[in-house]
């Protein structure tokens, strides 16, 4: 069964995958990429990381798709194509992607991984919070903090970058006008 | 868990996935197709980041947040990207990025 599942979910990534990246029509391109996104998240609960699975589908298939999706059709029209970049390009990006993937397959199918024979810890949503917010040896707060102050950063400046028509001198206003 | 699929599956599935994502950022022109493939390359990362952690460390969960810290990166990379995009097709009316190439406007 998990087998069954797991060649379903790997087989939709890879085919979606490929069509993201060689599709003429944006939109579907971005279709595409939503359906990548959904079975990866598939395959996070197949890895029994159910927390993750669901932020996957939240933050990625809710979020950012959404917002890849706007920005297309603010900036393109829908049934807009594609011309053809030079079949140059594209066969020597072929060649150098395959190349890289061929050589990673051989190093993976080379290695021989040993695993931990330590007891598996369950993951669930209280040792999640606990290790977010702790100080010890597994805790990460730090992390916690450092990617909260740039989710602030990253929102500040998405303001300030799309505004429009942003004032030249920004500060105090001026008072005599005459 | 870790019923019968072993881990290199995993690993190959990912990257596969890394270089259609390497193949559409060097054939791409526009620039959110550009981005698009920048999210499946950070997407096969996570991938790859959950399988270690599950086959080969289930007692610790640096994967599980090292991927939770990825997600987060790549959606406030996401934001401001989008932001900067609809920014540059405001004033050149074309995200291309063969005619985007002045930087001092």
């Amino acid at each position: 069964m998990a087998s069954i599942m797991f060649i379903l979910f790997s087989a939709m990534i890879i085919v979606f995958s490929i069509l993201t990246v060689t599709s003429r029509k944006i939109l579907r391109a971005a279709v595409y990429l939503l359906f990548v996104l959904v079975s990866t998240s598939g395959l996070y609960f197949m890895l029994n990381y159910q927390f993750l699975a669901a932020v996957q589908l939240t933050l990625y298939a809710g979020g950012i798709v959404v917002l890849i999706i706007f920005s297309i059709l603010l900036t393109s029209h829908i049934s807009q194509k594609f011309e053809s970049s030079g079949w140059k390009k594209n066969i020597f990006s072929a060649i150098a992607a395959m190349t890289g993937a061929i050589l990673s397959i051989i190093t993976i199918l080379d290695y021989t991984f040993s695993a931990t024979t330590e007891a598996a810890k369950e993951v669930n949503m209280r040792l999640i919070g606990k290790s977010l917010l702790s100080v010890d040896y597994d805790g990460y707060v730090l992390p916690f903090e450092v990617i909260s102050v740039l989710l602030l950063a990253a929102m500040v400046a998405a303001i300030v970058v799309a505004k429009k028509g942003a004032p030249k001198t920004i500060g105090l206003p001026k008072l005599n006008q005459e | 868990m870790n019923s019968g699929i072993p881990i290199q599956y995993f690993l190959i599935l990912a990257t596969i996935m890394f270089f259609a994502g390497v193949y559409g950022f060097l054939t791409r022109r526009n620039l959110i197709t550009i981005l698009m493939s920048v999210e499946l390359i950070l997407n096969s990362v996570n991938i790859n980041f959950l399988a270690f952690n599950r086959y080969l460390y289930p007692h610790k969960l640096e994967g599980m947040f090292f991927s939770l810290f990825i997600i987060a990166v790549a959606a406030s990379e996401a934001a401001v990207a989008i932001a900067i995009i609809i920014n540059i097709y405001r004033r050149f009316t074309t995200i291309n990025v063969e005619d985007v190439n002045e930087l001092k406007f």
